[in-house]
């Protein structure tokens, strides 16, 4: 092992051990926030904001994709696009059964059969 | 007949196999949690209410578990870069106690079912329960499989660091991202189920 490759190594843990005390902070930060008791809306964007920072630092740093080979780039690329349209899926579900809570008179342009019959 | 690409990259994807067989294998895992995720929030928003995770939970026991869980994802890292210093020895000690870490999550998690039990809230209590359940479920099963793999290579994997160390650093690697996947599931699942 060359002293450049120790001295590559060193400066690495020195970077894990900043993102856990960081992945810390933004835990207590995550706990503090719901203590607050904010509006739904608002208390899942905070939530998942934050959830969505750690995650990124955990993926980045400690699963090594900052500085990782295009094909993984691409492989993960297509998995979140794929990840995406599943999480869409409810969200056009909900969009879908809308047409349930309208009043009859109310419903101009709803299809003419009704997806749930 | 030697495995090719344990150790050296292929020249197409400037990868090893065990490299990319480990990614392709995290996408997978991403589609089946993003299933159950996508489960939650068809339920959640077609419920007429949903209780705060913390009205029914152990926030105090989730958060000193997610502690755990982060400190055992750094304690992985550093068994790996022990083993790219070539210090075998510190590899052991960090391997040990992400090992431990594991252990101590999975008991955490067995006297918060139990006290779920002991009040008579089953996954067929409600909908809430029944994802609380599955969720936690699956995830619990992975780090029981991801300490599994990181015992083999603590205990009798161990020995291929003598014969080929690349192979192993490259394996305890692998072994790694999908504990640090472990980890990046919870960071997401604690909030929405115990915070939301």
């Amino acid at each position: 092992m060359t002293s450049d490759h120790a001295a590559d190594i060193d400066r690495t843990v020195r970077v894990y051990i900043t993102v856990f005390v960081a992945l810390m902070a933004l835990t207590i930060i995550t706990v503090a926030i719901s203590r607050v008791h904010l509006p739904v809306p608002i208390a899942v964007t905070v939530a998942l904001a934050v959830a969505l920072i750690k995650g990124s630092l955990v993926a980045c740093y400690f699963m090594h994709l900052i500085s990782e080979k295009k094909v993984i780039y691409g492989v993960l690329a297509l998995t979140v696009a794929f990840f995406i349209a599943l999480l869409a899926l409810p969200v056009l579900t909900v969009h879908d059964g809308y047409w349930i809570h309208e009043p009859p008179g109310e419903v101009h342009s709803a299809p003419a059969t009704s997806p749930h019959q | 007949m030697d495995i090719p690409y344990t150790v050296e990259v292929r020249r197409d994807t400037g990868l090893t196999n065990g490299k990319i067989g480990i990614w392709l294998f995290l996408a997978s895992e991403v589609m089946l949690f993003g299933a159950l995720f996508a489960s939650y929030i068809l339920i959640r928003t077609g419920a007429p209410n949903w209780p705060r995770g913390d009205t029914i939970l152990n926030v105090p026991l989730a958060t000193f578990n997610t502690i755990v869980l982060i400190s055992s994802s750094v304690t992985m890292v550093m068994a790996w870069a022990s083993l790219m210093r070539r210090r075998f020895g510190t590899f052991r000690l960090y391997m040990g106690a992400t090992i431990l870490l594991g252990f101590v999550f999975l008991l955490v998690k067995y006297f918060e079912y139990s006290a779920k039990f002991e009040h008579h809230l089953y996954p067929s209590t409600n909908n809430f329960l029944a994802i609380y359940f599955t969720l936690t479920g699956l995830h619990m099963l992975h780090v029981a499989g991801g300490m599994a793999v990181n015992a083999y290579f603590w205990g009798p994997g161990a020995k291929q660091w003598k014969t080929n160390p690349e192979w192993f650093t490259n394996r305890v690697e692998h072994s790694g991202l999908f504990w640090h996947f472990v980890d990046l599931v919870w960071i997401f699942l604690f909030p929405t189920l115990y915070l939301l």
